[in-house]
């Protein structure tokens, strides 16, 4: 069983905090996503589970075992970094190999291991290439079938992709969802990038300012965003926040996905368009609404309104989100 | 076609002053060496022997013991330095209060000149007032560890392993401090203790500036002249007479004879050649410059 949970974790750095009271339980098997912006803190997160960081207060367990005081070579975590960390004067097969040989692995055993790592991600025939001599690509196989290698009972991914370009980027999420069913590990994958977690995770920790905003499945996340924050992170093009008594009375915020917003004169908001960009499969009409920035979208062949000029938009009440103005939380339907 | 020739004239006239420097202190004192090597000199006159005077020296037991001399001398100074350089930048390449002290106590040798640090050393070892003999005893009392035929050699490397240590330790902080944080931390999660890690990451990581602080110090060792001209004039019985000191060196055959003197310099410049070449042609295998 490789259940982590994370018990009131906070890590400071010099006085600064970068985590605050933390509690996240990862089930045995699960693709848990830490999806943030930049500096939220959940690179730091994923590195106090690998035991890369010590947590300043709360209780890291994987497993039954709480392991803040175990190294990570016992802790059986692998780590996938951004920059793949791959040696560059070891081949291929040295990389892959690499973590059976500091435990001692036989040498025969530990070659097949790397051989069988290698030829399921289709690196066969780069065995004995430098890393540097490999495309960006296969530098990420590299080090993915140095943590496959050893067959540990959680997978690390610190922003795996984020050096890929888009096509790759694509094709890999799908290499990796196959990857994960395919191992039966737990994977806890950090990024920054919400197509990503939506695609591929089985959860989605939502993270900011060194706080969890939001646990669920990305389909949870998406309807019902515990926040304003995370409606506007989650989605693409985010959120629209409308003012308080704009479409509806009270003081509090309404938010709108851009798909739920129509066009239509029945409609009481005025919307003054600004930009029509055609993506070819939809249309997103962006403009302003008071002084609010607004963005609708449309299928593609739709009519669509001319720049500068003001349109009438609106949303069915079943697709609207209401968030506290102060809080910006969401309240309870 | 035209403007082509007149940016080649101006970029010749550009290079005309350092040309000439180059030209007037490296080009011509190498030739004239070469051609002085050829002579030998008394007081008043010199007689050319021609290139045969490269053989008669390179055989003689003067320059053969000088030659066994500095290869001592390079062998003790040079491994000696790199372990003790490696070894400081590495336990000074942590984020620690306080490292900073370390680094400039370490690094502060490269500020010394020979002069000032042979004179310590001269001081040091001396066998009546020197703290080090006092605490050694033995040999380096009587008669002194600079003064003994057995020791001479090792006292003069000390000076020297001293003095260098500062840029061994320089070159390998700047070395070490290029090492991505990332193939440190992926070893540790990987399971590879501080040896381990050392062994993988650190040395081959490091391994062009080794190649380049070894070729540096053995050049250095080769063309050491001020520890042995302050700590021991080249004895006692010659036993710590380098190339360098042949060359320049007073109470010596070579002493009153410029071309003898110009002789064992060539010799020695094709001996660094030579050396060098070997170094970075058997060491380059083994060396990683990066993706």
């Amino acid at each position: 069983m490789a259940q982590v949970r994370l018990q009131n974790i906070t890590k400071q750095f010099d006085g600064v905090t970068a985590v605050e009271d933390i509690n996240l339980d990862i089930a045995d098997r699960e693709f848990m996503i830490l999806l943030g912006p930049s500096g939220c803190g959940k690179s730091t997160l994923l590195r106090i589970i690998a035991g890369l960081e010590d947590p300043t207060e709360g209780e890291v367990y994987i497993g039954d075992t709480m392991v803040n005081n175990v190294m990570p070579k016992q802790r059986d975590v692998a780590m996938v970094f951004q920059s793949y960390a791959l040696y560059p004067h070891k081949s291929v097969q040295d990389n892959i190999e690499f973590p059976l040989k500091v435990r001692k692995v036989p040498k025969a055993q530990r070659a097949a291991a790397a051989i069988e790592a290698a030829t399921s991600l289709g690196l066969g025939e780069y065995l004995d290439r430098k890393p540097g001599a490999l495309s960006g690509g296969q530098r990420q196989r590299v080090a993915l079938a140095r943590a496959i290698v050893r067959n540990p009972a959680v997978f690390c991914m610190d922003e795996p992709l984020s050096n890929l370009d888009a096509k790759l980027r694509g094709e890999t999420r799908a290499e990796l969802i196959a990857l994960h069913q395919r191992l039966n590990s737990t994977f806890v994958y950090v990024t920054h990038d919400q197509v990503e977690a939506m695609t591929m995770g089985t959860r989605i920790a939502v993270m900011s300012r060194g706080h969890l905003e939001q646990i669920g499945t990305p389909q949870e996340v998406y309807d019902k965003p515990s926040s304003v924050f995370v409606a506007q992170f989650v989605g693409m093009p985010p959120m629209n926040i409308l003012p308080a008594g704009s479409l509806e009375a009270g003081t509090h915020l309404v938010g709108v996905r851009p798909e739920h917003l129509r066009i239509s004169p029945d409609h009481p908001l005025s919307l003054h368009v600004q930009l029509v960009e055609q993506l070819g499969h939809e249309v997103h009409i962006t403009g302003s609404v008071g002084d609010r920035r607004v963005v609708v979208r449309q299928e593609a062949g739709a009519v669509t309104p001319a720049v500068g000029s003001v349109v009438r938009v609106g949303a069915a009440q079943h697709v609207r989100h209401r968030f506290d103005a102060v809080t910006e939380q969401r309240i309870a339907e | 076609m035209k403007r082509k020739r007149r940016d080649s004239g101006l970029a010749a006239l550009m290079l005309v002053p350092s040309g000439v420097i180059l030209l007037l202190f490296v080009v011509y004192p190498l030739i004239k060496a070469v051609w002085l090597g050829q002579q030998r000199c008394g007081v008043t006159k010199c007689t050319n022997n021609g290139f045969d005077q490269y053989l008669d020296a390179f055989r003689s037991n003067e320059f053969q013991d000088a030659l066994i001399v500095t290869a001592k001398y390079a062998l003790i100074t040079v491994p000696i330095g790199l372990v003790l350089g490696v070894a400081l930048a590495v336990l000074a390449d942590k984020y620690m209060r306080g490292v900073g002290i370390f680094r400039t106590i370490f690094s502060s040798t490269v500020a010394t000149s020979v002069a000032v640090a042979s004179v310590m050393w001269f001081f040091l070892l001396n066998p009546q007032v020197g703290v080090l003999s006092e605490w050694i005893g033995g040999i380096a009392k009587t008669p002194g560890l600079l003064q003994d035929p057995r020791s001479a050699l090792w006292a003069v490397s000390a000076s020297s392993i001293w003095a260098n240590l500062g840029f061994t330790f320089i070159v390998v902080t700047a070395g070490l401090q290029g090492v991505p944080k990332d193939l440190y931390e992926s070893a540790y999660v990987d399971g590879a203790g501080g040896f381990s890690r050392f062994t993988n990451v650190t040395l081959p990581m490091i391994s062009p500036t080794l190649l380049f602080a070894t070729v540096v110090l053995t050049t250095r060792a080769f063309q050491s002249f001020g520890e042995v001209d302050l700590l021991t004039e080249g004895g006692p019985l010659g036993k710590t007479t380098t190339l360098t000191y042949l060359a320049y060196g007073s109470g010596l055959p070579t002493s009153n004879d410029d071309g003898l003197r110009a002789t064992v310099s060539v010799l020695l410049f094709a001996v660094l050649l030579a050396l060098a070449l070997v170094q970075f042609r058997g060491l380059e295998k083994r060396v990683h410059y990066g993706n």
